[in-house]
């Protein structure tokens, strides 16, 4: 057993109101620069859609993520070997058009035109370009609230073995919003991927990043991403990702998509999990039993012989503490009600998603629905949103931890609208769904509720664990000559390097107790 | 000192020694800026063909130039390599992938020149050292005909000087003379050649440097500890 923290994520898709804050505010403070305008850390697709870029999931087209080959993990793009001889043009690229064109508008011509008759219009220009635009057929978020055919939208891959004529009726269309970021995962493809190795994981927190130095633009990590979350900046020529807001989250914020959710459907928080069991775990056979595979490599961070391990592995105290309180551990192991994002792509993903219910009031009013014993709450497998749509995007097909998830659910509401309507705690709904009364309450305070702190429990970072010299930085970040906060990657260089080492004793202070 | 003596006995070591400092303190000082630099996410259509005819071209010549050009003469006799199949491997193969390369340059540097987005994202030095390369290969090329019939006369003197003039720059005793009423077309395609080492550090070339071999040997996973220890 090796434990390693993760700083990991939920979002509550049930909450999901599909308002674009998240995007926005990722947007504004990590790509607003030249050469990723097209680049959003952080997206909402409106689903059933082919989302961005288009087709990302089906990774018949771009290769992406890992697959097993005679039992053994390899990346789908093939090996090593493959990439390399595919480097001078990566096959399974994706075109900036499968993003879309980045577009602003000649807002100017709004003032400076002459007076007309008619109102002056702006006009769409390139970004990349500069030209206008004649018009402007694809955007960052197309088919927002269902726009566009029906066709079109279909092809999304959770589609498959759903009877897309029904779906196709307008009485039967469903929709649900899917916030996404980089999954930060356990298994990363585009870590694997990456032929200059300048893609990691944070051993501290897992937070997978970019060295910006040492990328070369080889490209090979977005295509290997299964969930088109690594992009290429066209104009530094170099990778770019979510940073998991790592700067904030080392200062024990959540991160700034999560801060600024209007619908506090995001969650932050920490997982342990078992370091040696990776490269197993990744290997399961059967797809279907991936999503168990990864609650099996999470470490219950209760048990005394985990934190021992966890103490001897550099895990900080505080943060195994706040393993202890995590959000993440509540909803997806607790309570079973989070799962991975097509756990299939065998990347151990640490973003988990609450599927969500589907607004049905009117439907039950009409009495057109089967419910629950209340007559108010409807039967999950009754739902809009057909639930092999959502194991198809969450458990790789498979249909009964979904709709356990969606009875626990329903059975807390069910629970709670007995409490506040009837004025009598209905506990035969609990049982039903095999919840307690105090999980039910809990349940509701974090996921109805949702305060800030029971949602973000993000414990600060060690500096003065994690950086060996912690002297050595002091005061010299904000103001500096040079790559001070970096240590560098090349040990030799050909001009004299500044003497950031310090000659504090840096030995760890005795513990109070004397141990 | 005439020009044909600072050409081929002074500007070489220039090329070589910017080649080596330029690329060094780029990658101390910038090495944000060290990339290939690829343009494929604004333009697949044709680049599967074009770049790797180009590239593989390119590595294939720069291993028969450094192999044919610096391996002593006495070694290739020694080895059995006649002079005249020196030559003709060096004719067949040069003129293989010299048309690979030249191909596939020329195609990627008419799409870095008319394709709208690749130029907009293009600096001055891209269009430029693509352009140079294409032009040396184009001189590389020509030289051919001229080899071809020093090769039916049977006669190798002009390729065994170009190697020793070669061999005289490496080890530090430039000797022009040798390069002294050889055919133009090879002077051109010598000094457009070294030029490409003098322009080297301060193009995208640099990604070279980077060819990631020890890819191959690495774990899939890469963790990183902030604490050096």
């Amino acid at each position: 057993m090796k434990v390693r923290a993760q700083f990991a994520f939920v979002f509550n898709l049930d909450k999901c109101i599909g308002c674009h804050t998240c995007s926005v505010t990722c947007k504004n403070v990590w790509t607003n620069r030249k050469g990723v305008e097209y680049v959003w850390f952080n997206n909402v697709e409106s689903k059933p859609g082919i989302g961005y870029p288009k087709q990302w999931e089906n990774q018949e087209i771009w290769r992406g993520g890992w697959e097993l080959k005679d039992g053994r993990l390899q990346l789908k793009s093939g090996s090593k070997l493959d990439r390399l001889l595919n480097i001078f043009a990566n096959p399974d690229m994706p075109e900036i058009d499968d993003y879309y064109e980045p577009f602003t508008f000649d807002y100017a011509r709004l003032q400076n035109a002459p007076l007309s008759e008619a109102a002056p219009t702006a006009r769409p220009v390139s970004q990349i370009t500069g030209e206008k635009m004649d018009k402007v057929t694809w955007g960052p978020n197309w088919e927002d609230d269902l726009a566009g055919e029906f066709e079109k939208r279909a092809r999304d891959s959770n589609m498959k073995s759903l009877e897309k004529e029904i779906y196709k009726q307008f009485a039967n269309t469903f929709h649900m919003y899917l916030p996404r970021i980089c999954n930060h995962c356990i298994n990363p493809a585009c870590v694997a991927a990456c032929p200059s190795g300048s893609l990691y994981k944070r051993e501290e927190d897992g937070i997978v990043l970019v060295d910006q130095d040492k990328c070369r633009g080889w490209r090979m990590c977005i295509s290997s991403c299964p969930y088109k979350k690594v992009f290429y900046n066209w104009e530094s020529g170099k990778a770019e990702k979510c940073i998991g807001c790592y700067p904030r989250v080392e200062s024990g914020m959540p991160t700034v998509c999560s801060e600024s959710c209007v619908g506090r459907i995001r969650y932050n928080g920490i997982m342990l999990y078992d370091a040696d069991r990776i490269e197993e775990l990744a290997s399961t056979k059967n797809e279907q039993d991936l999503y168990q595979a990864q609650l099996d490599i999470f470490l219950d961070p209760n048990d005394p012989k985990v934190q021992e391990q966890a103490r001897r592995d550099g895990v900080p105290e505080d943060w195994i503490e706040a393993a202890k309180k995590s959000p993440i551990w509540k909803m997806a192991v607790d309570w079973k009600i989070a799962f991975p994002m097509h756990p299939e792509f065998r990347t151990l993903p640490m973003v988990w998603y609450v599927p969500p219910l589907s607004p049905v009031q009117s439907a039950i009013d009409q009495g057109r629905l089967p419910t629950e014993a209340d007559g108010c709450i409807p039967k999950a497998e009754a739902l809009r949103l057909p639930v092999k749509y959502l194991a198809n995007l969450l458990t790789a097909g498979q249909e009964a931890p979904i709709v356990a998830a969606l009875n626990r659910m329903i059975a807390m509401r069910s629970y709670m609208r007995s409490v506040h309507v009837e004025g009598t705690p209905d506990l035969a709904v609990l049982q039903a769904a095999g919840i307690s009364e105090e999980i039910a309450k809990e349940m509701y305070r974090y996921m109805a509720i949702a305060n800030y702190e029971d949602r973000f429990v993000v414990p600060t970072g060690h500096q003065e664990v994690t950086l060996e010299d912690f002297y050595g930085h002091q005061g010299q970040n904000g103001f500096t000559f040079g790559n001070d906060s970096s240590p560098g990657i090349s040990p030799n260089s050909l001009f004299p390097e500044r003497r950031k080492e310090t000659v504090e004793p840096r030995d760890p202070a005795p513990a109070a107790d004397g141990h | 000192m005439d020009l044909h003596q600072i050409v081929f006995g002074v500007y070489p070591y220039l090329c070589l020694g910017t080649f080596v400092l330029g690329s060094w303190i780029r990658f101390d000082h910038e090495q944000y800026t060290w990339k290939s630099d690829s343009s494929q996410l604004l333009s697949k259509t044709g680049m599967r063909a074009l770049s790797n005819l180009f590239h593989i071209g390119v590595i294939a010549i720069f291993f028969g130039h450094f192999v044919g050009l610096l391996t002593p003469h006495s070694v290739f006799l020694a080895l059995g390599v006649s002079d005249m199949a020196h030559q003709g491997i060096a004719i067949l193969a040069g003129g293989i992938f010299g048309s690979m390369a030249l191909v596939g340059g020329v195609g990627l540097w008419l799409r870095r020149l008319f394709n709208k987005r690749v130029r907009a994202a293009s600096r001055w030095m891209d269009i430029n050292i693509l352009g140079w390369i294409v032009l040396t290969l184009i001189m590389g090329l020509s030289t051919l005909p001229v080899s071809i019939g020093h090769a039916e006369h049977g006669d190798p003197t002009v390729m065994l000087r170009l190697a020793e003039w070669v061999q005289s720059v490496v080890s530090l005793q430039p000797n022009p003379e040798l390069l002294r009423g050889v055919d133009t077309v090879f002077k051109l395609h010598i000094f457009l050649g070294m030029s490409v080492f003098l322009f080297f550090p301060f193009t995208r070339l640099v990604h070279i440097w980077s060819a990631p071999l020890g890819y191959l040997f690495r774990a899939y996973q890469i963790v990183r500890a902030r604490r050096t220890a």
